[in-house]
């Protein structure tokens, strides 16, 4: 469903990312692990569009993206929960949701799938007409995941969902990441926590100084040079 | 009472039209960070649009102020798409400079094209009359001022609350990336936010017109630097604030005309400044801001 090559992100002099490729085909949850600071952010903002890449194609669905427009991206069904969730903290909990679902033409529909979240998280049903900014950071996190899916996208890239949250709501988090993974939806979770990355994961990039370490199956990250220590921790 | 009332009316007129401008600012920095001081020529096209129209027969009054507010939203989304949007992303001083620059040609357009000395404009004269409620003598214009503000303001309010392009602009104001996540366009959000701002100058401009019945190059730009104090008493890019800091302002102003005794009557300038000073002592971020601390990163 995506292809990426040789994705190369500068900020100046900083080579953030280095001739990174990738792919996640459909129905995956490929999970893309390393350090602070290894460029996983910036690959993410580069598929997004939200920064231009110096050089690489990103492919999806066969065609190339690499010049389209953030928003188009968007409308092309690609979308990302961004790291720190930046829910639109001034606007309702509800009216967040309504916005996830701007690019979207069928009323019913929209309001369908609202209903659907918030008999889902519950809080969520509870706080709907409060600012957005008033949630705890595992509730905004749940709000930011929704209000992507509300375009109803084909392929979700999630940045950091368990930054700064409690390890029982992380767990609770990738809970709800394992169901969209079963119900066909194409992931693609950059992480520094790679326990939780690595339980619905079917494959697994490490990046560190934006360089790809390691491509492959979770089970087999263990064992492979010591990498799982070296980058992620024990 | 009647000189109370009439001072009052003064008063709420004045922080209307003040409101109205004061708005266009906000609502265009709120979204860009942009201080756009070409706000002022925005009302000056207006303007000279409805005298134009005059001079070629145009003379309904109703025309006149169609025309008003379409010109001033054209103008405003003209100017984005001409001089603000190639410099969008660059530093905050560039697009201020910019739009000294946008102000400096225009004004000096209207003194090629037209002619430097103010012109007569009489099609909205009409709107300037006396109403007599029983004892007390009111002005139509400064009553239709005060209604038609309040109404534009409610419009705003049900705009930014029901629309999905409302919602966007009111979320982009804190968080511009993260609205091009939802699919939204950036550039339909900034030239709405603009055509909103240039409406509101317009039909602040209907109204100076009806006022003064002369246009002249410098029109708006008085009126601007008042609008931005208005914006910096309520609280620069709060929308709220900017409606009630334009309030306010009037408030001062008329109620320093009617305090001061004639003899001091050239201090009123001085003294609504020195109010205003002592309030952003007491509230920096101005009335509705939000205080945000060096250091600060909003998640």
């Amino acid at each position: 469903m995506l292809k990426v090559e040789k994705l190369v992100v500068r900020y100046g002099a900083v080579m953030a990312v280095r001739e990174l490729s990738l792919e996640v085909g459909e129905g995956e949850l490929v999970a893309l692990l390393g350090p602070n600071g290894a460029g996983k952010s910036s690959t993410i903002n580069a598929l997004t569009g939200l920064v231009t890449p110096a050089s690489g194609r990103i492919v999806l669905d066969g065609k190339d993206i690499s010049h389209v427009r953030t928003e188009d991206r968007i409308r092309a069904g690609l979308t990302s929960t961004p790291e720190g969730r930046h829910i639109f903290a001034n606007l309702s909990v509800g009216e967040n949701l309504r916005l996830g679902a701007a690019t979207r033409r069928d009323p019913a529909g929209v309001r369908q799938d609202i209903e659907r979240f918030l008999s889902l998280f519950p809080v969520l049903s509870e706080r709907y007409g409060q600012a957005a900014g008033t949630l705890s950071g595992g509730e905004q996190q749940m709000l930011a995941i929704a209000r992507s899916l509300m375009s109803r996208p084909k392929l979700l890239l999630l940045d950091e969902p368990s930054l700064g949250l409690a390890p029982k709501i992380v767990a609770r988090i990738f809970d709800f990441i394992g169901e969209l993974k079963a119900q066909g939806l194409t992931l693609l979770v950059v992480e520094q926590n790679a326990k939780q990355a690595l339980r619905f994961a079917d494959r697994v990039y490490v990046v560190s100084s934006g360089t790809l370490r390691y491509d492959g199956p979770p089970a087999r990250l263990a064992d492979e040079h010591g990498l799982f220590n070296l980058y992620i921790g024990g | 009472m009647d000189y109370a009332l009439q001072q009052l009316l003064n008063a709420l007129a004045f922080g209307a039209e003040y409101s109205l401008v004061a708005l266009g600012l906000a609502v265009v920095f709120s979204i860009m960070g942009l201080v756009n001081f070409a706000h002022g020529e925005i009302i000056g096209v207006s303007a000279y649009s409805v005298f134009l129209a005059a001079a070629l027969g145009l003379t309904s009054p109703f025309v006149a102020v169609l025309l008003a507010v379409g010109m001033a939203a054209l103008a405003a989304v003209v100017f984005e798409r001409v001089a603000f949007r190639p410099v969008r992303y660059a530093p905050t001083t560039t697009g201020l400079l910019t739009a000294f620059g946008v102000s400096i040609v225009v004004q000096n357009l209207f003194m090629l094209l037209i002619s430097p000395k103010p012109q007569s404009v009489s099609v909205l004269n009409g709107l300037n009359q006396m109403w007599f409620f029983g004892p007390f003598a009111v002005s139509s214009l400064q009553v239709m001022e005060l209604i038609v503000s309040g109404l534009t303001i409610l419009a705003l309010v049900l705009f930014l609350n029901r629309s999905t392009l409302g919602l966007a602009i009111r979320a982009a104001s804190r968080d511009f990336a993260t609205v091009r996540l939802m699919g939204i366009k950036a550039n339909r959000v900034i030239a709405t936010a603009f055509a909103i701002s240039g409406a509101l100058a317009g039909i602040a401009a209907v109204f100076i017109l009806a006022r003064r019945g002369s246009v002249s190059p410098d029109l708006g730009f008085g009126l601007v630097l008042k609008a931005f104090v208005a914006c910096v008493i309520g609280g620069f890019g709060s929308l709220p604030g900017a409606a009630v800091g334009g309030m306010l302002l009037g408030f001062i102003e008329v109620g320093l005309l009617v305090a001061l005794p004639q003899e001091y009557a050239g201090f009123r300038d001085a003294l609504t400044y020195a109010i205003i000073v002592a309030l952003l002592v007491y509230r920096p971020e101005g009335l509705l801001g939000q205080r945000i601390e060096l250091g600060d990163k909003e998640i």
